[in-house]
C-alpha cells in the first residue's frame, strides 16, 4: 500500500506564506499596471493572417512589403514552424478594417504562393464588448461562488476561498503580463477554468477542516493543530490529483499546438498556484479569522433544529 | 446485496447508451441501425471543420433615418393633395416640425395624420399653428426588427448560392447577424458575397433640360439629379424611382447578341404593371439604368470614430425605349461577365433593408482543421495513456476501476455531445475533454484515499469500501459544484469556441460525479462481493 506519509506543519509558516503571495500579488499587480498585458486581437481588435509556406516562409519580404504597402504597425512573425508565420495588425481607424485581411492576402498571393490557414479579425467596438463580458462573467462566477460556499460552509470560509481565488486569478494575470504571452479568449476561459479547479482543492481542504472540528468539539483541540492536520490528510489526494491533471496539461502543451498553447499554460500555472493556494491562502485566512470549532458546530445546529 | 439492483442496471443501461451513441464519432462509416436510432457523428465547429463565421452588424441608425425621410415626403405629398398650406417644415432624425398658414390648417393636418399615421407618430402641439412630429417608439422598433429580418432573409438566400453544405444565417442580439459557412473553400469571395450591397434603379433621363450647363451652374429643376456616365459625360435624370431592386424577382446573366455580359431580370406583379405603364407612356424617350453600391466607412469626427455609409451611384446604361417593356427584360452596360454574375446574384437573393459591415471574422483553412483535429486527438490519446497507467501504478485494482469509469465518462461525453442538437465540438472543447480526464479521477482519487484511511484507522475491507464511498460523497458534491457554477457561467457568457470549451466541461464535470460515485463502487462491491465469504484481509489498492 502506497502512502504519502506526510507529516508537515504547513501551519508553521502561514504568516510567511501570506507576506510571500502578498509580494507575488504586488509584482503582479505592477507589472499589470506599467507593462500590461499582450492583448490578442480577441480582446484589442485588430486582424491576424496566418499563413503556410510550402518552405521557408519569406518572412523578411513580407516585413518589407508590409511596410511599403502602408501596413506599418503590424507585426510579422513565425508561428511554430519556419514554414508558419502570423501577420497581425492593429486596427486603424478611418480605413475598411474588416476586408483588410482580403485586400492583404490578395496583394500578398500576387507575389507569393501560400496556403490560408487563419483569418480573425476582432472589429474595436466587439473587442471592447468581449472584455466587459469577460470581466463581468469572472465577477458573476466569484459571486455564486462564495454564496454557495457560505451557504454550505460559514461565511469566514467564503472569504478565505474568494481570497484564495483572487490570489491565483492576479498570479496568473501576472504571469501573463510578465511573460507577454497573448492573452485572448482561450487564456481567459482557461482562468474561469482555474476558478473552478482551485476551488476544488480548496473545498477538498475545508470539508476536512470541518469534518475535524465537528469531531473534536469535545476535546477542544488546538485550531491551528487541527487545521494542519486536515491539510496533511487532505495532501496525498491534493498532490495526486494536481499531478493527474498537469500530466494531461503536458500532453495539451506539448501535441496541443500553438492555439492551445496560452491556454494550456494558464490552466498549468493555475493548477500550480491553486494547489499552493488552497493549502495556505484559504486556510490561513481561516485563521487569520481566528475561526474555532464552535461557529462549525451553531452552523449545523441552525441546519437541523 | 442483490445482483440485480437498480444501480446496476442503470449503470449498464448507461454503459449502453454511451457505446452505442459515441460509435459513429470513432468510425468513419456510420451503419444503417445505427442511424436509425439517430446515433450520429459528433458536430465539428468551424475550428476543427475549417469555415468562415462573420459577425455581421446591421446599420439600423441608417434605417431609421431613411424611414423618416421616407415618411416625411409622404406626408408633404398628402399636404399637397389635400391643399394643407405651411409656412415651415423642418424634418430631422426623426422629428418633423411643421408650421402651418393658421389654426383651421393646423387641424385639416393633424386630422389627416391622426387617420393614416395613428401608431406612426407622437403629435405635440406647439401652438396653436404649429406641431411636432416624433415617429413613436413602437414603429421605429418595428421598422428595425422589418430591417434585421430582411438583411437575414438576404443574406440567407445569398448564402444559398454560394452552395455550402448546412450554412447559418441568423440574427444574434438586437442589431446583428451571424453567418457561418463551414468547409468553405475560397473565404474572400463568400466575404465579397456577403458585404455587398448592390443594386439597381431605372430612372427616366430629364431630357428637357441641357446636363452641361446645368453641370456648370450647379443648378437644374427639383425633380433632377445630376449623374454622370461611364465616360464621364455629366447627365440629368429624374427624381422619380420608376423600379427599384425590391421588384426584381429573379435575375440571370448571360451575354446579349453583341457578346456584351448582360442581366435578364423578370419583375413581380406591380412592378411589371408600373414598368409596362411606364415604358408605354415613354416610347421614343431615354431610360437610364443606375447601379448602386453603398459602402460602409468609418471617419474620424471630432475625435470620434464614426461609421459612415456612402452611396456610389454609376450609371451602366441609357437606352432609347423601342417598346412596351414588361415582365421580363435585359440589361447591358457591365464591366465583366463576374460583374453581371454577381449583380444578378445580389438582385436574385433580394435587396437588403439596411447597409451591414463584418464586425467579427474567423476564418479557418481546411488544412488547419484538419490539423486541429489531429492535434485533439494525440493530446486526448497521450494524456488518457499517461493518466491510466498512472492509476493502475498507484491504486492497483481500484486503479483499473476508476480507468473503466474514466474512460466510461469520454464515451458518454461523445455520445452526449452528438445527440444535443447545436452543441458541437471545437478545439477549446477537446481541451475541456481533456481537462476533464484529469479532474475525472479526483473523485475517485478523494474515495480511495478515503478508504485508505479508514484502513489504516482499522475498519475491515469491506467497511472500508463502504464509509470511503461515503464520507467522500459531500466533499465531491461540494467540489463539483463550484466548478459546475464556473463552467455555467462560461456556457453563458461564452462565444463560439469557448462556449464549446463550456459544454464539454460542464458534461464531463456532471458525467465523472456519476461515474466515480457509482460506477466505480458497482465494479468494486462485484469484485469484493463473493469474495466476502472467503473473509478478504487486505484490498488491493
Amino acid at each position: 500500500m502506497k502512502h504519502i506519509n506526510i507529516n508537515f506543519n504547513f501551519m508553521k509558516w502561514h504568516k510567511k506564506a501570506i507576506y510571500v503571495s502578498l509580494i507575488l500579488i504586488f509584482i503582479s499587480i505592477l507589472s499589470i499596471f506599467t507593462k500590461g498585458l499582450n492583448y490578442g486581437v480577441d480582446f484589442n481588435g485588430g486582424t491576424l493572417v496566418e499563413i503556410s509556406f510550402k518552405n521557408n516562409a519569406p518572412i523578411e519580404d513580407i516585413r518589407k512589403f508590409l511596410q511599403q504597402n502602408n501596413y506599418d504597425k503590424s507585426s510579422v512573425q513565425f508561428f511554430g514552424s519556419s514554414e508558419d508565420i502570423l501577420i497581425r495588425i492593429p486596427n486603424i481607424v478611418s480605413s475598411n478594417e474588416s476586408t483588410l485581411s482580403n485586400t492583404l492576402i490578395n496583394e500578398l498571393s500576387q507575389k507569393y504562393s501560400f496556403n490560408l490557414k487563419r483569418v480573425e479579425y476582432v472589429g474595436a467596438q466587439v473587442g471592447e464588448e468581449l472584455r466587459d463580458q469577460g470581466i463581468l462573467a469572472a465577477l458573476i462566477a466569484l459571486a455564486l461562488i462564495t454564496i454557495y460556499i457560505a451557504l454550505r460552509f460559514e461565511y469566514r470560509f467564503s472569504v478565505g476561498a474568494i481570497f484564495a481565488l483572487i490570489h491565483d486569478v492576479l498570479l496568473i494575470i501576472g504571469i501573463f503580463s510578465i511573460t507577454q504571452i497573448e492573452f485572448n479568449l482561450s487564456v481567459f476561459a482557461a482562468i474561469l477554468a482555474v476558478i473552478g479547479y482551485s476551488l476544488n482543492d480548496t473545498i477538498v481542504v475545508y470539508d476536512r477542516i470541518r469534518e475535524n472540528f465537528k469531531s473534536s468539539i469535545i476535546e477542544n483541540v488546538n485550531t491551528t493543530d487541527l487545521t494542519n492536520q486536515s491539510i496533511n490528510q487532505t495532501l496525498s489526494r491534493t498532490l495526486i490529483t494536481s499531478f493527474t491533471t498537469l500530466l494531461v496539461l503536458m500532453s495539451l502543451i506539448i501535441f496541443g499546438g500553438e492555439i492551445l498553447f496560452g491556454f494550456a499554460f494558464a490552466l498549468i500555472s493555475g493548477v500550480i498556484i491553486g494547489t499552493y493556494s488552497s493549502i495556505y491562502i484559504a486556510s490561513s485566512t481561516l485563521l487569520v479569522m481566528n475561526i474555532s470549532a464552535k461557529d462549525v458546530i451553531i452552523e449545523v445546529d441552525d441546519e437541523r433544529p | 446485496m442483490k445482483i440485480l439492483s437498480f444501480k446496476r442496471v442503470l449503470v449498464a443501461l448507461i454503459l449502453f447508451f454511451s457505446v452505442t451513441y459515441s460509435l459513429p464519432t470513432f468510425f468513419s462509416e456510420v451503419p444503417n441501425w445505427l442511424t436509425s436510432i439517430n446515433a450520429k457523428k459528433m458536430n465539428l465547429g468551424l475550428d476543427l471543420k475549417g469555415g468562415v463565421h462573420f459577425l455581421m452588424e446591421v446599420d439600423l441608425d441608417e434605417v431609421v433615418l431613411n424611414r423618416s425621410k421616407k415618411l416625411s415626403s409622404d406626408i408633404r405629398s398628402q399636404f399637397r393633395k389635400e391643399k394643407i398650406r405651411y409656412k415651415n417644415y423642418f424634418n430631422d432624425k426623426t422629428n418633423i416640425s411643421i408650421e402651418f398658414q393658421n389654426y383651421s390648417d393646423y387641424k385639416k393636418a393633424e386630422k389627416l395624420i391622426t387617420k393614416n399615421y395613428q401608431d406612426t407618430f407622437d403629435i405635440t402641439r406647439v401652438n396653436d399653428a404649429k406641431m411636432r412630429l416624433k415617429i413613436s417608439e413602437k414603429s421605429l422598433n418595428e421598422t428595425r426588427i422589418a430591417a434585421i429580418k430582411q438583411n437575414t432573409t438576404t443574406l440567407r438566400n445569398r448564402v444559398n448560392e454560394l452552395g455550402v453544405a448546412e450554412p447559418i444565417v441568423q440574427q444574434s442580439g438586437k442589431t446583428r447577424i451571424v453567418v457561418e459557412l463551414p468547409g468553405i473553400k475560397d473565404t474572400t469571395r463568400a466575404k465579397e458575397i456577403i458585404g455587398a450591397t448592390a443594386t439597381l434603379e431605372f430612372k427616366m433621363v430629364d431630357e428637357d433640360s441641357d446636363p452641361y450647363s446645368a453641370e456648370e451652374s450647379n443648378s437644374y429643376s427639383l425633380n433632377s439629379k445630376l449623374y454622370y456616365d461611364d465616360q464621364g459625360q455629366p447627365v440629368l435624370l429624374k427624381r422619380n424611382i420608376i423600379l427599384t431592386g425590391e421588384n426584381i424577382v429573379d435575375a440571370s446573366s448571360g451575354f446579349d447578341r453583341n457578346s456584351r455580359p448582360s442581366v435578364n431580370i423578370t419583375l413581380d406583379g406591380p412592378g411589371a404593371k408600373r414598368f409596362a405603364n411606364v415604358t408605354d407612356d415613354n416610347i421614343g424617350k431615354l431610360m437610364a439604368v443606375l447601379f448602386i453600391e453603398s459602402k460602409s466607412e468609418q471617419k474620424v469626427i471630432n475625435g470620434e470614430s464614426k461609421r459612415i455609409t456612402k452611396k456610389y451611384e454609376k450609371i451602366i446604361s441609357i437606352a432609347t425605349i423601342q417598346e412596351r417593356l414588361s415582365k421580363s427584360f435585359q440589361i447591358t452596360g457591365l464591366d465583366s461577365p463576374k460583374q453581371a454574375r454577381d449583380l444578378a446574384l445580389y438582385l436574385r437573393a433580394g435587396s437588403m433593408a439596411a447597409p451591414m459591415y463584418i464586425v467579427e471574422e474567423r476564418t479557418v483553412g481546411p488544412s488547419l482543421g484538419a490539423d486541429n483535429i489531429e492535434k485533439g486527438k494525440i493530446s486526448v490519446i497521450i494524456g488518457l495513456i499517461l493518466v491510466v497507467i498512472f492509476m493502475v501504478y498507484y491504486y492497483r485494482l481500484f486503479g483499473i476501476f476508476a480507468n473503466f469509469a474514466l474512460i466510461l465518462n469520454i464515451l458518454f461525453i461523445v455520445s452526449v455531445m452528438s445527440l444535443i442538437p447545436g452543441a458541437t465540438l471545437t478545439l477549446p472543447g477537446i481541451a475541456g475533454i481533456v481537462l476533464t480526464v484529469g479532474m475525472a479521477v479526483d473523485a475517485n482519487v478523494l474515495i480511495f484515499e478515503r478508504i485508505k484511511e479508514e484502513i489504516r484507522n482499522g475498519s475491515t475491507p469491506i467497511a472500508s469500501i463502504e464509509l470511503g464511498y461515503k464520507k467522500a460523497f459531500s466533499t465531491i458534491a461540494d467540489a463539483n459544484i463550484t466548478t459546475l457554477i464556473a463552467s455555467i457561467i462560461l456556457f453563458i457568457f461564452g462565444t463560439g469556441p469557448i462556449k464549446g470549451f463550456a459544454v464539454t466541461l460542464t458534461i464531463g464535470v456532471i458525467s465523472s460525479m456519476f461515474t466515480a460515485i457509482i460506477v466505480t463502487r458497482i465494479f468494486a462491491e462485484l469484485f469484493y462481493e463473493h469474495n466476502l465469504k472467503l473473509k478478504i484481509k487486505k484490498l488491493n489498492i
